[in-house]
């Protein structure tokens, strides 16, 4: 048994949590990943076998709601003890140092472990004003970020601000905010967890599996790992019988809203956004935005503070009945049972993009681009 | 005189920087000054009101339910709708739970550290540390064996030489009091905390299907629908499950946080003298308890000057201004005027120094804070404040509570005005909301019975709002009053404004050159030593700062459109 196991060892049972829930919980990782069950073993072998990796966190113009977000990581237990296992030695939010011993830590970890660490961003870079838009210690976030993303073994933009500009960036950025991407291009295996703010579940999911397999997932055009940006939330909806049945909520609190019908009409924008949402849920799965009645804002998509607003305009983007009739006919044709088939995945993809080209452009191109990003990553992934 | 720069002031939201003259072991002088921009208001123009909510929810994550309910009242005050009783209630719950969940993570996970050594901890008796525990409360984590556990744990820690987080930290420093085993004791909670957090906030994914950034809010009532019968609604399951969370959230605080307070407190009474500030205390009131536009409120507006707790003034919104003589904006009168958020005009003009940069002028402009003023003066607002006006108002659960903590620490009601004050107002608030949150909970189940409507349909769609109105909304934070106000022409948004709690509080000089509240709070404060001003964390933390809220302005004129491209 090796040391780092022993250390692993003592620390589970320290938390009480027993070898059983820890491998239920590799176990629960593997599904996350869309990995065999088999596969469960060998994360456990790995996280017990790999030594404490370095992790540093850095926040530029954010809200911390990735902090928090990365605060609620909790299923189970033994979640916990896996973000544990990483020494956190920087984050300003959390960090016991501060002014200039926490810079002198994070300097240190930039030297003593250069291009072994893993760097994790939060916020948007402000390019503008020669970058006093944002400064830590004097230092403008972008001189910190190519410092000590250039010097990382991998990057993680975490949140939807850090991989594409988000909110700080909507129009008319008026501090000239990008993305890590943009900002500080050429980084050594970026990987982008997009979604305002992203769930912890995919930061874990994401940390195991490069501790189990040495390598990063199989990304998408966007950078993001396939195993939670793969599908739309539409596509994995628990509410998406009523979409195929033509059963829309059209009024706050009538009947079909409490009784869960689909938001399609109050402005879903579940259709154009791909996410795991619907099958990871929030807070140790306890409920997820279209859980609680609200439509899905689209928030891990690039621009969507843009391109997915006025968020309660359906995707036709036109008053009245435009596409809400063309969609009131899908529904008509599959409730009168114009075939059985149609209902399945393949018609209802088909009259989507039917009915968005037929009545929207940009909601066409956004979803035409989700597509070619998904075959895109989907090649990538064989590749 | 020394000179000291704290930046980044870390265990806060955002990015703050203080700067101090120290001299003959305490602060002579002081400056705060916020580091970032983000611009929201002006990305707000020209939208759909509706949407506004959720992008100033961005504004900040951490107290992640202000700004959209700040911003739905004043989209509401403006187009003239009214929610129903049921989104009044589920709003107060979600108002209530995010306090308390804010305030319980401030003391152990944000602030603690300042009082609390965690080296210190290893040094500690478990069976003593035991003892200590079971006088203070019959909290049933508190046998040897678990104390000793803890321990261990954090020996390991240690040993493995890898200490992340609490790497290069102020321990061993002379101004930490506490004996081991109440430093033993407190490292126990810090790590219950940690757990009891993310499960308490459940209530806000059952209400607002997740945390941080809900998304159940909609103006002019909320989206989660409510039925009895229904399981796609808040029903009597989730009542139910509500019920538990909130027991759990209550036993926590009166069982841990409060005895956790007072026996900390106990050891730093000396700071009851230090950290008082301006000595003025702003508050706008919180949790209608009817449906009235003058709604009767649970936690009373008012205003206290020069810490005369005689007198509560009425809380007048006309009397709110902003300056910014002091900060990197440029008004066109000249910058010696306060305007009125409803005639806010703002320019930024960042005139510091390039980064990177060792020192601000703090002569000149030094922050993109501005400087908000009531009636002309600065105001401390948050929990102090709120406890403040509520015992002056004679709300009498507040006044049993303060004068319970007032007699436990053998201090007379002065003692309020310091750091340790706004410690123990911020549990003290905490214990009277999640004692009352339950009965908000036992409203809306019998309310729902007969009434099931969540929103004001008949002021959803745009063509039913006057061609031009303007509203105010008005909400009491975690960190203190917030308002936001809201400008509609045709159905967009024409001008937004935000004053915001730590604006009030971290903002820099006015233009008479009177501090902000931070700054004022931190004169006299003792340091023992200039290279490890652990004293000035303390009176900062104790106002819980939150800084990415603080700084959100932005005016179309001489703005910076650039996406600027870099090599």
């Amino acid at each position: 048994m090796s040391e780092s196991d022993n250390w692993f060892m003592s620390e589970l049972e320290t938390r009480g949590v027993s070898r059983r829930d820890f491998m239920g919980y590799c176990s629960a990782v593997a599904a996350v990943l869309a990995l065999p069950r088999t596969a469960a073993a060998r994360i456990a072998a790995q996280i017990q076998a790999t030594e404490k990796p370095v992790l540093v966190w850095l926040e530029f113009q954010d809200c911390a709601g990735n902090t928090e977000s990365f605060l609620r990581a909790s299923r189970p237990t033994a979640a916990q003890v896996v973000l544990d296992t990483l020494s956190v030695d920087y984050h300003e939010t959390i960090m016991a140092a501060a002014g200039h011993q926490a810079e002198e830590a994070l300097a240190n970890t930039v030297k003593e472990k250069a291009g072994g660490y893993i760097a994790v961003v939060e916020g948007s870079i402000p390019t503008g004003a020669g970058g006093a838009y944002c400064t830590i210690g004097g230092r403008s976030a972008l001189q910190i970020a190519r410092e000590v993303c250039g010097g990382a073994a991998a990057t993680i933009a975490m949140g939807t601000c850090a991989t594409f500009g988000g909110l700080p960036a909507a129009a008319p950025n008026p501090t000239g905010a990008l993305g890590v991407a943009d900002a500080v291009p050429g980084v050594k295996d970026l990987i982008n967890l997009s979604a305002c703010p992203a769930n912890v579940e995919n930061l874990t999911a994401l940390i195991v599996y490069f501790l189990t397999f040495k390598r990063w997932p199989p990304l998408d055009a966007w950078r993001r790992p396939l195993f939670a940006y793969g599908k739309s939330i539409h596509d994995n909806c628990e509410r998406r019988a009523h979409f195929d049945a033509g059963q829309y909520v059209e009024a706050w609190g009538d009947d079909a809203h409490r009784t869960g019908y689909c938001l399609y009409k109050m402005g879903c924008k579940g259709p154009v956004t791909f996410q795991n949402c619907p099958n990871v849920r929030w807070n140790e799965g306890t409920n997820w935005p279209i859980g609680c009645g609200h439509p899905c804002i689209g928030c891990a998509e690039p621009d969507f503070w843009d391109k997915m607003t006025p968020f309660y305009a359906h995707l036709s983007g036109v008053p009245g009945f435009g596409v809400a009739s063309s969609v009131d006919k899908v529904g008509f044709w599959a409730t009168v049972g114009v075939g059985a088939a149609f209902a399945a995945h393949g018609f209802v993809s088909l009259g989507k993009r039917w009915w968005l080209a037929e009545h929207h452009p940009a909601a066409r191109e956004a979803a035409e681009e989700a597509q070619r990003r998904a075959d895109d990553g989907q090649k990538g992934g064989q590749q | 005189m020394t000179h000291i720069v704290v930046d980044p002031v870390t265990r806060i939201e955002g990015h703050l920087r203080i700067e101090a003259e120290v001299d003959g072991g305490a602060v002579r002088e002081a400056w705060s000054s916020s580091t970032m921009f983000r611009g929201v208001e002006l990305i707000l123009k020209g939208r759909d009101p509706r949407d506004a909510w959720a992008f100033t929810q961005r504004i900040c994550g951490v107290c992640t339910t202000v700004h959209a309910i700040a911003s739905i009242r004043a989209v509401e005050n403006a187009i003239g709708a009214t929610p129903p009783p049921n989104a009044r209630l589920l709003r107060n719950l979600i108002i209530a739970s995010q306090c308390v969940q804010d305030h319980v993570i401030h003391f152990y996970h944000l602030h603690a550290l300042d009082w609390v050594d965690i080296v210190s901890a290893l040094k500690a008796d478990p069976a003593k540390t035991a003892t200590l525990a079971q006088s203070i409360s019959d909290w049933p984590l508190s046998s040897p064996t678990y104390f000793a556990a803890v321990q261990n744990r954090v020996k390991n820690f240690v040993e493995r030489g890898q200490l992340g987080p609490f790497a290069n930290a102020y321990w061993g420093h002379s101004a930490y009091k506490l004996p081991a085993e109440a430093n033993l004791m407190a490292v126990a909670h810090y790590l219950e905390a940690l757990e009891w957090q993310r499960e308490v906030i459940k209530i806000h994914a059952v209400l607002g299907g997740k945390n941080p950034h809900l998304q159940g809010f909609l103006v002019g009532g909320m989206a989660t629908p409510v039925d009895p019968d229904k399981q796609a609604s808040i029903n009597m399951g989730s009542i139910a499950g509500m019920r538990g969370l909130i027991a759990k959230a209550r036993d926590f605080v009166a069982r841990v946080y409060i005895p956790d307070l007072l026996a900390v407190a106990s050891f730093y009474k000396d700071w009851a003298g230090y950290g008082g500030g301006v000595g003025n205390y702003l508050v706008y009131g919180e949790y209608p308890e009817d449906d009235t536009a003058q709604a009767k409120l649970f936690l009373p507006a008012g205003v206290i000057r020069n810490k005369d707790l005689s007198t509560v003034e009425p809380f007048d919104p006309q009397k709110i201004t902003e300056q910014v003589k002091h900060s990197w904006y440029d008004y066109a009168g000249g910058d010696d005027d306060g305007l009125h958020p409803f005639s806010g005009e703002t320019s930024p003009n960042y005139t510091g120094p390039e980064p990177p940069y060792e020192r601000l002028n703090t002569d000149e402009k030094y922050s993109w804070l501005k400087s908000p003023r009531y009636d002309g003066e600065p105001m401390e607002v948050g929990p102090l404040s709120r406890m403040l006006v509520a015992y002056a108002s004679g709300h009498p659960r507040v006044q049993e509570l303060v004068g319970t903590v007032l007699e436990k620490l053998q201090v007379g009601p002065e003692a309020l005005f310091s750091t340790l004050g706004r410690v123990a107002a911020r549990g003290i608030e905490t214990l009277v909301l999640a004692e009352h949150m339950e009965s908000w909970l036992d409203e809306l189940a019998a309310n729902m019975q007969q009434d099931l409507r969540i929103h004001d349909n008949d002021k959803w769609d745009p063509s039913s709002w006057p061609k031009e109105c303007s509203g105010a909304g008005f909400h009491e934070a975690p960190r203190g009053a917030l308002g936001h106000w809201v400008h509609i022409k045709d159905g967009a948004i024409q001008n937004y404004q935000c004053i915001v709690p730590s604006t009030w509080n971290a903002g820099p000089r006015d233009a008479a050159g009177r501090r902000g509240p931070y700054e004022e709070a931190l004169l006299g404060t003792p340091v023992a030593d200039a290279e490890k001003p652990l004293e000035i964390l303390r009176t900062v933390h104790s106002f819980d700062p939150c800084m990415a809220c603080g700084v959100h302005v932005v005016d179309t004129k001489r703005r910076e459109i650039a996406r600027v491209r870099v090599p």
